[in-house]
């Protein structure tokens, strides 16, 4: 923190400094070095997030979340499994990893949930998941009404549920809508396309535009939610990304050889997929959407729209219930 | 303001999604480093809000040291009352609210004055108006917080307290001490030696090692700052070595601007010399400059709100809950959760105490017992 020279005052116009908010000797009186006392801060603390990621097996899902994080991040790479057996019920998977980058440090908890969409019935496959959202945020509330709370509650809450449509080109199925219907009121969805490499790009356009007309045509808001832009300047850049949404892309944890860089890929007969080039899929979209901008604001609307709306909903559960107990409870206003 | 430039890459990007850019650089890199970025950027957006107290007698130089510190001008208008009308005033809480902004960053700054403080012949417990409208906001944020609505709450919580001990005496004087100890668990308080241009370098030195003296000696416990971390530069760590043994600061303000040295500063004019409020070797107001706004003005926010709101909270809940075993009917501000199994800590927290209650109640037995048996003899 370096504190400016002694200063040296610019050339006063009247004997009696000028009365103005701020603005009255032309002199500095330093409040913008607040950021940089937050910023200190938020660096000491490190950051935390929180990344479920909802789909089919062998759509990728742990390859993806390798790929963004650019190291073994995934419930596979976590357990050693030798053979992929798809479980009876749906699993709920927590995997957490200290990563650290530029001296910040952030604590990203995957989840992952093998079985969903497996079953040969898959009725009501989103209720586990959505209990286990839902007991996220109830334990946050608990937390924060005790007490002696702690400083800093360890925020457990799903920040970001990234949901892995498979590339059949034509729209999206029935699961794909009741789950989004349903998953889009508690939690922040980011669709993908996955494993885009099977997709020409007429027909991915094409994908893209049927599946954008179906969410709209069930209300599915996903994010960027249209309703939570603050401004003007956010609606223009959240509008730019809605047009695009959802995101093809391709994952991949190997390296190799192109034009002389070794770049993620995958290697085909007729050629290799860049993942990280535009050209190719919207990996890197998807990435600097996620990570390199829009972090901040997908954590602030969970914590402020959605855990607020389900606490809202838990503290009016307890006044009706209260209502009809009668007795010696007498609750005022 | 690197997350904007990020933005405007993003959109740039998208404009044009088939154009190839080179990515050599980025191939290890995940990003997340912009985070604190994009926090910084959300944060200048909405802007910040700093309430300050100023606390101590008439006369003391406590507008003067705000204007001075804020480049303002806050009290303008002010009417000074004579002592025949002081005679029956009682101790104010008077807001002051301004709006700075600098470099792009927005500072709601809130001045609460205490006129009257100190002023009276009989001073009894003349904090108390003071220390009910610091309880005051607390109660407003505890409500705020845990009711339905919480987008848009105030926080009107004091965050600092400035008090001004006077360098005529020796030290600290009984309506010093009680109004430190009186507000050491509410708010930050940061005591500061007030017109210290009527004292001699040697003067303010015996005064300071008096009044750190007898604050340890009456366990008052004003802020303290947070220690340095072991990774800061040399010169930081020195800076705030000196913060520390400087304390109290003893600082001068001044409403009018002198020239001296060919430049025209903040100071003040006397035949014998011109006392200048910015410079170092003068006073310590650039130490407290410094130090309230910008190294430690986010934290005394943050030991606001950890500590001092939170020992509240934990006080009102308690009191809430023994209320509750008491007389089984309880008006509640906040909505309390039906727990599906009973909160182990507020069971606790009630069987203590009821196990105080009946030890109460035994100790109240026996003393009438030996009264009783006194009276027999």
């Amino acid at each position: 923190m370096m504190m400016p020279p002694p200063a040296m005052p610019a050339a006063f116009q009247v004997e009696k400094p000028v009365p103005g908010p701020g603005m009255g000797d032309f002199s500095y009186v330093g409040i913008d070095a607040i950021l940089e006392q937050m910023r200190r801060k938020a660096m000491k603390q490190g950051f935390e997030l929180n990344i479920m990621v909802v789909g089919q097996s062998g759509l990728g899902k742990s390859t993806l979340m390798n790929t963004l994080f650019k190291s073994k991040v995934s419930r596979k790479s976590v357990q050693a499994t030798s053979q992929e057996k798809i479980p009876k019920t749906i699993d709920i998977k927590s995997v957490s990893h200290d990563i650290e980058e530029k001296g910040v440090r952030m604590k990203l908890t995957v989840i992952d949930t093998p079985g969903f969409g497996d079953q040969i019935n898959n009725e009501n496959c989103w209720q586990p998941i959505m209990k286990f959202i839902n007991a996220q945020y109830e334990q946050y509330l608990q937390e924060e009404i005790n007490i002696n709370r702690k400083k800093r509650i360890p925020d457990s809450r799903v920040h970001c549920c990234i949901y892995f449509i498979p590339p059949t080109g034509h729209c999206l199925r029935p699961l794909d809508v009741e789950f989004m219907r349903r998953l889009s009121k508690v939690v922040n969805i980011v669709p993908v396309i996955a494993k885009a490499d099977t997709l020409t790009l007429e027909e991915r356009d094409f994908f893209k535009q049927k599946i954008r007309e179906e969410l709209r045509a069930n209300g599915i808001d996903v994010y960027p939610q249209k309703e939570f832009d603050e401004d003007a300047e956010d609606r223009m850049i959240n509008d730019k990304i809605r047009e695009m949404i959802p995101f093809a892309v391709v994952g991949s944890d190997q390296e190799y050889q192109v034009n002389g860089r070794r770049l993620l890929g995958r290697k085909t007969k007729w050629g290799t997929i860049e993942v990280e080039n535009i050209a190719h899929c919207e990996f890197a979209y998807l990435r600097d959407l996620l990570i390199r901008t829009h972090m901040e604001n997908i954590k602030d609307i969970t914590s402020s729209i959605h855990y607020e709306v389900y606490r809202v909903r838990r503290l009016n559960e307890n006044n009706t219930a209260i209502a009809h107990e009668g007795e010696d409870t007498h609750w005022g206003d | 303001m690197d997350a904007i430039m990020l933005q405007e890459k993003l959109v740039e990007r998208l404009l044009c999604p088939r154009v190839r850019t080179a990515r050599r650089k980025e191939k290890q890199y995940v990003g997340f480093a912009t985070l604190p970025n994009q926090v910084h950027r959300k944060s200048v957006k909405k802007g910040f809000d700093f309430t300050l107290m100023v606390a101590g007698e008439s006369g003391m130089g406590k507008s003067t040291l705000v204007n001075s510190l804020f480049l303002t001008d806050l009290y303008k208008d002010r009417k000074l009352l004579n002592s025949e009308e002081r005679i029956n005033q009682t101790v104010e809480i008077i807001k002051h609210t301004v709006d700075i902004e600098e470099k792009g960053v927005k500072l709601k700054l809130t001045i609460v004055d205490t006129p009257g403080f100190g002023d009276a012949v009989n001073n009894n417990e003349c904090w108390k108006p003071i220390t009910d409208y610091i309880d005051q906001q607390f109660e407003q944020y505890f409500r705020d917080e845990s009711g339905l609505n919480r987008k848009n709450i105030q926080d009107n919580r004091v965050h600092c307290c400035l008090y001004f001990i006077p360098p005529f005496g020796h030290g600290l004087r009984p309506v010093d001490v009680e109004f430190m100890k009186a507000l050491h668990e509410k708010v930050n308080v940061v005591p500061l030696i007030a017109k210290a241009d009527c004292l001699t370098p040697n003067e303010i030195k015996k005064l300071k090692d008096r009044v750190r003296e007898e604050i340890e000696r009456f366990g008052i416990k004003v802020y303290q700052f947070p220690e340095c971390d072991s990774d800061e530069d040399e010169e930081f760590k020195q800076l705030d070595k000196e913060l520390k043994e400087c304390c109290p600061l003893a600082v001068i303000g001044s409403n009018t601007v002198v020239e001296t040295r060919g430049q025209r500063v903040r100071g003040r004019l006397y035949p014998w010399g011109i006392v200048e409020v910015e410079n170092q070797s003068h006073c310590d107001f650039v130490k407290l400059r410094n130090m309230l706004i910008r190294s430690h003005m986010h934290d005394l926010k943050d030991v606001t709100c950890d500590v001092h709101y939170e020992n509240y909270r934990a006080q009102c809940i308690q009191d809430m809950t023994s209320k509750l075993t008491q007389d089984n009917r309880m008006e509640s501000p906040i909505p309390i959760l039906p727990l599906s199994t009973p909160d182990v800590e507020t069971d606790r927290l009630i069987k203590m105490k009821d196990e105080e209650l009946a030890r109460m109640q035994e100790m109240l037995n026996k003393m009438q017992q030996q009264i009783h048996d006194g009276k027999d003899q």
